[in-house]
């Protein structure tokens, strides 16, 4: 059977499935039941300087999709509202009675190397694997000037990352925010500055609903609500672009990734490492069902490894990043045709009517009079719109029907800017 | 004189609580979260089978889109302006032979989308509330009697209504609402029919008179001079007659008496049925009347029917529902006498019957004997003879605008009989014929 230990920037643990720094890692009591459920390990919620912080109630907002209650989740928390003491002593704690499991411990103090230079041997001090550095927190930390008011401006980012390695043994993980243009800028940074990785995504502004009777953004705190951080399934499309825009830049390639954004199972998690993560973290799924969901992270992820002959995480991991390419450098020969299977159709029309209405009215909806779809050949351009609106599994498929050969963008006739073909 | 000794017809052979529970609502409406779950089954076909399969056309993925979003006045509007009564319909079609028989999710789930549910769900809150949905246009000065308060008039009483015009209902019995209110199985509308009928009066222009029967006390001559046009939703008001010696014994009666009587009895633990029940026929009538004898205490139902179950007129599901509920069913046999001693029925004599070669049933030398306290009639009803119109098949002819051969008369639902008799297929045709009625009334917008 696959072995799915992993040993990231010098931290190990039996497993990459990590619990993001949130809710599920804010106290002992949370972190031991992860690591009895089989966790292998966990990034504490973020301390901060003492006093700590205060929460309001009502935290969370959710987008739900038909029957799925959480498809985004939106949250307005803060940092660790626990004093900062607490926290260590529990941090030691758990640490000593785990020690095969990853305890990596999230930090947010202001800008200034003197907080991070406070903060950083007490971490030290309880045996901890590694910090994480919150430039991410979208909301309440930003005005404070720290979190994503850090994490957008990538000089700020190489500054901290400096500080901590100049006053701490730790590893460090710098965690980015997506708030912003482009993540290679800040990811840049964070190396140049010393960070031994990065993790990727901390939360998305947002607003989940605007209720329509308080007239106000959910969660509403008392008739007013306030943009908070989104993450959950719906997230996960744009953490695997952004992880992957950093593991194929040409300055970075090979640096060590933590995956975040929307995890919730093995197959989830194997996507963020074949772009080249290391390790993955989780904390939406787990609030939406508990920590058991870690389960099927760690067979599934075995099974599916073993069927397709990967004995070490390292066998895949990155595995996926040569073919993220550039648009202009995507096969123009290559040409796919929808198919229909006759026997799986149910006859719902909605293939047609999706092709006819904004597509290329490539789907019949009549033959000899009856209800009947079928694919145009000379009209479809093999977008596969129809493929994915159809509901029933398997019913649409693509073929492809070229013969051969490669021919992209940049040498193209229809490109004003095109290079002489070689 | 033994006659009790015989024919075991009575009343309160169940407690109040189990009678009451017996006829409560068959099908339950659904709360806000199953309304959700089942609305987000349908895939929002495109030319939607299950609209095409709906006599009334309602644009069903429309108005299920409308229940995932909330917008249940969307949905109600969608509904009542297709089939002004959405809410019958909801309870009462056969929708294993209408629209979710041809839901396209029976072919890749096995199962349909609660499309009749649904209905039930966008319109409950119409009638609890009030809720006007549609406007009356601007009185138009012109009137039209509509003869027979069921489905087909009533449908084409509102459209016609909705247009400005003032129509004036003559009907027959106390209540309105034809067989909605004296026909369909008790447990299938508990309580819905006037409050629903009281809605649809809403719009206003419309004036019912009870107690008015055509041919006793209305002419429809007096109503072709005195309206700008007539239109005749009369139903099926009489029923075939066996043919057989002993029908007319005591204990022997037409099962839509039995349910009209069912129908209107305040208090069921007074309605009196027999201790043994033979219904003969094998429509929806026949099914009824049997399921509602089993649910009133009778300890033996046999509905015998003298084809297979193919040819019945029942739906499979409502053939299986019988069955549930302890009703025997017994195909291919044909009653060849009731039998009786001082002329209460005591049995009835059977013949077993196959296929002939043209698929008629023939009878064959088998015969057998039911015992029967109570023998309920369902072989079909047919029209009350009218004067005036042209029949054709025993029913009113019409043409596809459902004018009749006389000026002026137009006429809709079981008595003409076109397609189905079915509630939702009456309300087409009163609202189609409400359709052709205006244009002929020739007003002119504005
Ligand atoms: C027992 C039974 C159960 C049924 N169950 C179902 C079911 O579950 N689902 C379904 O879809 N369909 C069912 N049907 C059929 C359905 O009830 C009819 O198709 C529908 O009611 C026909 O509507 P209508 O308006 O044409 O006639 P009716 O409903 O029969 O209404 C006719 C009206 O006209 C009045 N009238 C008749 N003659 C005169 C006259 N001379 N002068 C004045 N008024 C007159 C009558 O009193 C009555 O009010 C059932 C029928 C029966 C008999
Ligand atoms: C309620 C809540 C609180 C969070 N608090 C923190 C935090 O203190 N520090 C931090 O780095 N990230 C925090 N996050 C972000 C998560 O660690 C994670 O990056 C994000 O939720 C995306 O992962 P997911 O889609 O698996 O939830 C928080 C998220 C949630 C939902
Ligand atoms: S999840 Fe727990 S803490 Fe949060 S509102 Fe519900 S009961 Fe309260
Ligand atoms: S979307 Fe799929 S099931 Fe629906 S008509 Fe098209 S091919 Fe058939
Ligand atoms: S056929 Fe079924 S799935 Fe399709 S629109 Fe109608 S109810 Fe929905």
């Amino acid at each position: 059977m696959a072995d799915i230990s992993s040993n990231f920037i010098g931290v190990r643990s039996p497993n990459p499935f990590w619990l993001a720094s949130a809710p599920p890692t804010d106290k002992a009591y949370n972190v031991i039941r992860a690591f009895e459920a089989g966790w292998g390990g966990v990034v504490w919620k973020t301390l901060g300087l003492d006093p700590p912080v205060v929460n309001v109630s009502s935290r969370y907002g959710a987008v739900r999709l038909g029957e799925r209650r959480i498809a985004g989740l939106n949250n307005i928390e803060l940092i660790s509202d626990r004093p900062l003491q607490v926290n260590l002593d529990e941090i030691r704690r758990v640490k000593r009675d785990w020690p095969d499991r990853a305890m990596v411990v999230s930090l947010m103090v202001p800008c200034d190397e003197l907080s991070w230079k406070t903060i950083l041997p007490m971490v030290e001090d309880t045996g901890a694997d590694a910090v994480e550095l919150n430039f991410g927190c979208p909301h309440g930390m930003s005005e404070r000037g720290m979190g994503s008011a850090v994490g957008q401006v990538p000089e700020y980012v190489g500054m901290v990352a400096a500080w901590v390695k100049q006053h701490s043994k730790l590893p460090c993980i710098v965690k980015l925010t997506p708030n912003i243009t482009d993540i290679r800028h800040p990811a840049r940074a964070a190396f140049k500055g010393g960070a031994d990785a990065v993790s990727l995504i901390n939360t998305i502004n947002s607003i989940t609903t605007v209720d329509l009777d308080l007239m106000a953004p959910t969660p509403t705190v008392d008739g007013k609500g306030t943009h908070g951080g989104y993450c959950g399934p719906a997230v996960r499309p744009i953490a695997l672009n952004m992880v992957a825009e950093i593991a194929r830049d040409a300055g970075m390639r090979g640096k060590p990734i933590s995956g975040i954004g929307g995890i919730g199972n093995w197959r989830d998690a194997a996507e963020f490492m074949a772009l080249g993560c290391g390790t993955v973290q989780v904390c939406t799924a787990a609030m939406h069902y508990g920590f058991r969901i870690v389960d099927d992270m760690i067979d599934g992820l075995k099974n599916w490894m073993d069927s397709k002959g990967y004995r070490r995480l390292d066998d895949f991991v990155g595995k996926a990043v040569p073919n993220v390419t550039d648009w202009q450098f995507l096969n123009m020969a290559y040409d796919i045709k929808a198919r229909i299977d006759q026997d799986k159709c149910v006859q719902c029309g909605l293939c047609h009517i999706a092709c006819e209405d904004t597509s290329h009215q490539a789907i019949t909806k009549q033959k000899d009079g009856v209800r009947h779809f079928e694919v145009i050949d000379e009209e479809c351009v093999g977008c596969n719109l129809c493929m994915h609106v159809c509901p029933v599994d398997g019913c649409i498929t693509m073929e492809r029907v070229d013969a051969g050969g490669y021919r992209n963008w940049t040498t193209h006739p229809n490109n004003p800017m095109r290079k002489a073909e070689a | 004189m033994t006659r009790l000794a015989h024919a075991d017809i009575q009343a309160g052979r169940l407690s109040s609580e189990q009678l009451a529970q017996n006829f409560a609502d068959i099908a339950p409406p659904l709360d806000r979260q199953q309304a959700l779950l089942a609305a987000q089954r349908c895939f929002y076909c495109y030319e939607a089978p299950c609209t095409v399969a709906c006599p009334t056309g309602i644009d069903i993925p429309s108005f299920i889109k409308r229940i995932s979003s909330d917008n249940l006045k969307g949905a109600a509007t969608d509904i009542l302006s297709a089939n002004i009564l959405g809410g019958a319909c909801a309870r009462v079609c056969p929708t294993e032979i209408l629209c979710e028989g041809s839901c396209v999710r029976n072919k890749d789930d096995d199962k349909p989308v609660q499309i009749g549910a649904l209905q039930r769900y966008a319109t409950d809150w119409v009638y609890a509330s009030g809720t006007q949905l549609f406007e009356r246009a601007a009185a138009t000065g012109r009137r039209v009697a509509v003869v027979g308060a069921g489905p087909a008039g009533l449908a084409c009483a509102h459209a016609l209504a909705r247009h400005g015009h003032e129509i004036v209902i003559f009907e027959a019995l106390e209540r309105s609402g034809g067989l909605n209110e004296y026909g369909i199985a008790a447990y299938k509308v508990p309580g819905f029919v006037q409050a629903e009928i009281d809605w649809l009066l809403g719009i206003g222009g419309i004036r019912i008179e009870h107690g008015r029967e055509l041919g006793r006390n209305l002419a429809l001559v007096e109503l072709q001079r005195d309206f700008d046009a007539v239109f005749l939703g009369l139903g099926l008001g009489a029923v075939n007659a066996l043919g057989l010696p002993g029908e007319h014994l005591e204990g022997v009666r037409n099962a839509v008496d039995f349910i009209a009587e069912l129908r209107q009895c305040a208090d069921l633990s007074r309605m009196p049925v027999g201790r043994r029940v033979v219904v003969i026929g094998g429509g929806n009538t026949a099914i009824d009347a049997a399921i509602q004898s089993r649910r009133l205490g009778a300890e033996e139902v046999t509905m015998v029917y003298r084809r297979g179950p193919e040819t019945m007129g029942a739906t499979v599901v409502e053939q299986a529902f019988a069955r549930d509920e302890g009703v025997r069913i017994v195909h291919w046999a044909r009653p060849l006498a009731i039998n009786g001693e001082n002329g209460v029925v005591e049995e009835v004599q059977f013949a077993y019957t196959k296929p002939g070669p043209d698929g008629r049933p023939l009878d064959t030398r088998e015969v057998f004997t039911l015992a029967a306290d109570s023998v309920l009639k369902a072989i079909g009803q047919v029209l009350d003879p009218v004067e005036g119109p042209a029949l054709k098949g025993g029913r009113i002819a019409v043409d596809a605008e459902f004018r009749t051969s006389l000026p002026k008369v137009w006429a809709g639902g079981d008595c003409v009989g076109g397609k189905v008799d079915l509630t939702v297929q009456s309300v087409e045709d009163g609202k189609r014929a409400a359709a052709s009625i205006h244009s002929s009334l020739n007003v002119s917008a504005g």
